[in-house]
């Protein structure tokens, strides 16, 4: 364990010893990483190392899957997530995910902003004011302001992500999961995005799984390298990146292997 | 080298002609079912068939009012949908959201066995279960009403609804799925706010093929609706024998003389649900077209 896990004053969450299997297979191995609130976490590794696996945790989207068996623990805020009497619905209202693929629904942009407040029963004069939130703190307001009507996927890929990152922020959680945000846009909306995420931390704790490892370096203050289902190293991102204290990271992040 | 070339052009003409051929037989028999049915417009106004009361066509004082069949075919029709589509809609929901991989693959098979059964068989069990369940609990002279036909049409209808309705929520992306329950969703909000708007042109179609199929059908509603030309009366006709088109048609045209007007009448009746079948159809694609949206 390096000393980065220790030395966090404030984890907001905190995984310890935490095993995933598939069925019969074993897909984490024995995790235990300390993230503290306002920062930006992110995960790299090769292909199938279980970095996305890993952050499916944090929702428990794994639930989801059929045979997925968890053991160990992970606390956000104190409260252990997979301890009995928690409710997912409850927990995925305070942990947003914004997936791999641009995911909006296919209504309009303003009912997309609104969808997650509405269900979780906002009043209807409160809404405008929301959803103009939310869409300001993506970025995209400017943009789609005098067009709250038309339908989503009329946006181009790198617009809709950043309405999927408003949709997100619209249910006002405190945790987001980025699972590779940017890895079906072009480099243009991928620097937006990126602005997006670091201006985010002020006051959201973000956790983004990347296998662009220059955007790991570019954007985040920690970085955790996985392979074959364990955390081989994880640390301050400059550390990770200058010095790294194992021998199979600094072959990862030199391009060696991945 | 140029003898690939040939053979690839041949193929591809030997395909084209085998499609082209599927439009040609539909436009033939257009041609043949309204050529024979206008002919009918020698001896009857189009208005007074449009809009005529009573349909008796070999009384000495003959009249041949589509009315009664039209009301016939909409009232057992109607029935069949308000019956089927809920129940099609909630399976297809069950199916693909909601059932044990397992139980769903069990469930399967059964629906597609229920559209195999000929309708004559479905007749046949109409008239001998369903016929006296309906007399006795509503203490009628007869069993043979609309409402019988309308349950019967109603069971067949349901694979075609179901299959398609299941296929068009099936085939909504999971990444729909998963962004809403991550946004703290439960299942049923993402059920009905997500995955239902998502597949409403398939279902929607779906609703549509199935009424298509209602209409359409004929050896059935023959069998358990009494075959009663009289304008039915609503809603109380729902208990009433009535006679839908296709029945007419497969009653009557046995026994008439080829030319006769008789002939040209029922081949009117037939232009008429020819007409209403496509435009059903039309329908059924325009709301597709509307409501599709792109996901790769």
């Amino acid at each position: 364990m390096t000393e980065a896990v220790q030395n966090v004053a404030l984890p907001q969450i905190k995984v310890e010893n935490l095993n995933l299997w598939y069925g019969e297979k074993q897909a984490l191995n024995n995790i235990s990483m300390h993230i503290p609130k306002n920062s930006v976490t992110a995960l790299i590794g090769p292909s199938g190392c279980g970095k996305s696996t890993f952050i499916r945790c944090f929702n428990r989207m794994n639930d989801l899957i059929k045979n997925c068996r968890v053991e160990g623990k992970i606390s956000i805020e104190g409260k252990d997530i997979y301890g009995t009497g928690v409710d997912v619905v409850d927990l995925r209202k305070r942990v947003g995910m914004v997936f791999q693929k641009p995911n909006p629904f296919p209504m309009s942009i303003y009912d997309n902003i609104a969808y997650g407040p509405r269900i979780h029963g906002i009043t209807k004069k409160d809404l405008d004011g929301v959803v103009e939130g939310a869409l300001r703190s993506a970025a995209i307001w400017d943009e789609t302001s005098d067009r709250l009507k038309s339908p989503a996927l009329s946006l181009s890929g790198g617009q809709q992500q950043r309405l999927c990152i408003a949709r997100t922020l619209a249910v006002k959680p405190e945790i987001i999961l980025f699972d590779e945000p940017c890895s079906a846009l072009d480099p243009i909306s991928t620097s937006r995005i990126e602005e997006l995420i670091i201006n985010l931390k002020k006051d959201y704790t973000i956790v983004i799984v990347t296998h662009n490892m220059q955007q790991a370096a570019r954007i985040s203050d920690y970085t955790g390298f996985f392979l074959m289902g364990e955390l081989i190293e994880f640390g301050q991102t400059r550390q990770i990146f200058q010095n790294p204290m194992e021998q199979s990271t600094e072959d990862y992040i030199t391009g060696r292997f991945g | 080298m140029l003898n690939r070339k040939y053979k690839e052009k041949t193929i591809e003409s030997v395909l084209f002609s085998v499609s082209a051929l599927t439009v040609v037989i539909l436009f033939l028999i257009c041609l043949f079912l309204f050529r024979d049915g206008l002919l009918l417009f020698k001896d009857t106004s189009l208005l007074d068939f449009l809009t005529g009361k009573f349909w008796y066509p070999t009384s000495v004082n003959r009249q041949f009012g589509l009315l009664p069949l039209f009301f016939g075919s909409l009232l057992v029709t109607a029935g069949a949908i308000l019956f089927a589509v809920p129940l099609g809609i909630a399976s297809a929901i069950y199916i693909s959201e909601i059932a044990h991989p397992k139980v769903a693959d069990f469930l399967k098979p059964f629906i597609e066995i229920l559209a195999g059964i000929p309708s004559v068989v479905f007749g046949f069990f109409g008239l001998v279960v369903l016929v006296p369940v309906v007399r006795t609990a509503f203490n009628l002279p007869t069993g043979q009403t609309a409402l019988t036909g309308s349950i019967m049409l109603g069971i067949m209808a349901l694979p075609t609804i179901i299959t398609i309705s299941e296929d068009a929520i099936s085939s909504v992306p999971s990444t729909l799925k998963q962004g809403s329950l991550a946004l703290g969703a439960t299942r049923w909000q993402t059920i009905y706010k997500v995955i239902i708007p998502a597949a409403l042109s398939g279902i929607s179609a779906a609703v549509m093929l199935g009424i298509g199929r209602a209409i359409g059908e004929t050896m059935t509603v023959m069998m358990v609706t009494g075959n009663t030309a009289i304008i039915p009366s609503f809603p109380g006709g729902i208990l009433d024998p009535v006679r839908t088109m296709t029945a007419t048609i497969a009653l009557e045209m046995g026994e008439v003389p080829q030319g006769s007007t008789h002939f040209h009448a029922l081949f009117a009746v037939g232009s008429v649900l020819f007409i209403i079948t496509f435009l059903i159809n039309l329908i059924a694609d325009s709301i597709k077209k509307r409501y599709r949206f792109k996901v790769d």
